[in-house]
């Protein structure tokens, strides 16, 4: 066997400041309350109203009594819904906040894919667990989207960690110092954002949710449910963003400022262009995006996989 | 007991609990979900054992194919919601009885098979041996699996679709 | 840490497995007891290549074709399912005892 680089043992990751969790959560609740904020604003909203409205739809659902169904499968509602903000933090722990993560794991890309998939079990116990009709099929229409944007979504997370050479997040954000991935690998970057917008069911992609099936999975949850299963959505949606920071956008590099204030930066900006997506693009139904994303989307992120393998090599 | 022991044992009952609760619960959801539990749970003794890059592999693949499993299971059992409970078994008595004598078979090996010392330590970093294992040496094992892939693939496609080579979605005569 | 630690719930998720293929009369059914029995041999595969082989990648081989293997059994069993319930409206393994060699 060749000789192995010294590396840092895979299970102790490098310790981080205790603050770090805290910092990580509190940022990605400013990021879902911001985002929650422009969305309103794009919709029309005025000033006040758009920055306190979350917090009053919060507050008011705290107070509000749970809908009632017949026969739900309550232990597998509150499994989904309490799912669906767990996967998007623990997605989030091997995300760099500046340079370190809270966890750097060996294989970041990895667990962060793992704790996205997550988010089809939720969605899927939700719906089939309060056992009414709208749920159900908007459970189904996210597993039908979920094995559509699947795909390429891993060929752009691994084309990422093809140009970096590595899994680790942090070394993946580093690898960029000279030039963005997003610009010498833009389709992968381009089919990244395609399929984040896909997992967090969000904009042109929200059939799960769609209003022609009466908000499909969450139609029947109100009360502190309905709370979670948003907060776990808005979650998922600026995860999905600060994402593509560290694996297209370079990370912290940048001039003059601290790298956790680029990061920060980044992140507003590509989770402030999804939100506007919403507003800007048609609905996509999930049957037709099975068919682009398997007969072009998939073939063009194989493509960029090869280019960017050969380049590396 | 070490933390690491710990942890090891709660996996492990966990683990071993869920799937008798594959066999008990009536719910196909309920039974899907027990499955994944006892997956994942295997999954993270992995991380603990070091195997890092398996474990989180495990713990991905197994969220996705349980989803699918759950899919099928809803599609095809008679009383998907569990909602009218039934015994859907036969030779109940047999099949537990050499369920029995093979994990008695199993568990005296385990105890009185004198199993080797280990040889040599932990490698820096177990995924790059791994890739660098299936990228050389065991170059014959991949290349099997990725023929057994696609053959699995062609396979599915020719029992499962309805429709001929020929025939094209869109088709007049095509469509059911 | 000992083999015999990790052999011991190994071989009862097998035996689990086992009695789930042995007994369910739903096809369906009957691969969730298979996926426990690999679930099993993964798990003691783990405990080798950690106690007693670290050093070489065999274990790590060996897991990675049997998480294949269990993708690729349940791709195959869903298919048989689906070809047998077109045919013939059932997915019981009792049914389709004729096709027995």
């Amino acid at each position: 066997m060749p000789e192995t680089p010294p590396m840092t043992p895979p299970m102790t990751p490098p310790m981080t400041p205790p603050w770090t969790p805290f910092a990580l959560f509190g940022a990605l609740a400013v990021l879902a309350w911001g985002a929650a904020a422009l969305d309103a604003a794009l919709a029309g909203g005025r000033w006040p109203g758009i920055v306190t409205g979350p917090l009053r739809g919060a507050a008011r659902e705290l107070v509000r009594q749970r809908r009632r169904t017949v026969m739900p499968d309550v232990p597998l509602v509150r499994a989904g819904v309490c799912a669906l903000p767990a996967a998007a933090v623990l997605a989030a722990v091997v995300l760099p906040l500046g340079e370190r993560p809270v966890a750097d794991l060996s294989v970041g890309v990895v667990w962060f894919n793992a704790m996205e998939v997550c988010v089809w079990w939720a969605l899927w116990l939700t719906g089939w667990g309060v056992n009414s009709l709208h749920p159900l099929i908007g459970g189904y229409r996210f597993v039908a989207q979920g094995l559509a944007y699947e795909l390429p979504h891993m060929f752009a997370l691994i084309t990422a960690a093809l140009g970096a050479g590595s899994l680790r997040v942090s070394e993946i954000a580093a690898a960029q110092r000279g030039l963005w991935f997003a610009v010498w690998m833009p389709v992968a970057f381009a089919v990244y954002l395609v399929s984040a917008v896909a997992m967090a069911f969000w904009g042109p992609m929200d059939r799960p949710v769609g209003s022609d099936i009466a908000g499909g999975v969450r139609a029947e949850l109100s009360g502190p449910d309905r709370l979670v299963f948003e907060a776990g959505r808005y979650l998922l949606l600026a995860v999905a963003a600060a994402a593509a920071v560290p694996l297209f956008l370079g990370g912290g590099v940048g001039p003059a400022l601290p790298p956790w204030l680029w990061t920060a930066l980044k992140t507003v900006a590509v989770l402030a262009v999804l939100v506007w997506a919403r507003h800007r693009l048609p609905g996509v139904r999930m049957d037709r995006f099975t068919r682009v994303s398997w007969l072009v989307l998939i073939p063009v992120s194989l493509l960029q996989l090869l280019v960017v393998g050969v380049v590396v090599l | 007991m070490t933390a690491q022991q710990v942890a090891f044992w709660a996996l492990a009952v966990v683990s071993v609990a869920a799937g008798v609760a594959v066999f008990t619960v009536d719910s196909m959801a309920r039974a899907t979900l027990a499955l994944l539990v006892s997956l994942v749970c295997v999954g993270l003794i992995l991380l603990l054992t070091g195997l890092t890059y398996l474990g989180v592999l495990v713990i991905l693949m197994m969220v996705m194919e349980m989803m699918v499993m759950a899919v099928f299971m809803v599609m095809y059992m008679m009383n998907p919601g569990g909602l009218m409970p039934m015994k859907m078994v036969h030779n109940n008595g047999g099949a537990m009885a050499v369920a029995a004598g093979v994990f008695v078979l199993l568990a005296g090996g385990a105890f009185l098979v004198p199993w080797p010392v280990r040889r040599g330590g932990l490698p820096a970093d177990p995924t790059r041996a791994l890739g660098v294992a299936v990228m050389g040496p065991k170059m014959l094992v991949m290349m099997v699996v990725g023929v057994a892939i696609l053959a699995t693939m062609v396979a599915t496609v020719v029992l499962a679709v309805h429709r001929g080579r020929g025939d094209r979605p869109g088709d007049p005569e095509a469509e059911p | 840490m000992t083999p015999q630690e990790f052999l011991l719930p190994a071989a009862a998720l097998f035996a689990v497995g086992l009695y789930g293929a042995l007994s369910q009369q739903s096809i369906v059914m009957l691969m969730m007891g298979l996926e426990l029995m690999i679930n099993g041999l993964v798990l003691a595969v783990g405990g080798f290549w950690r106690l007693v082989a670290p050093a070489g990648a065999d274990g790590q081989v060996l897991i990675l074709v049997a998480v294949t293997v269990m993708a690729l059994e349940m791709a195959m069993g869903f298919a048989v399912t689906t070809a047998i319930f077109r045919a013939r409206e059932v997915d019981m393994t009792d049914a389709a005892g004729d096709l027995r060699g």
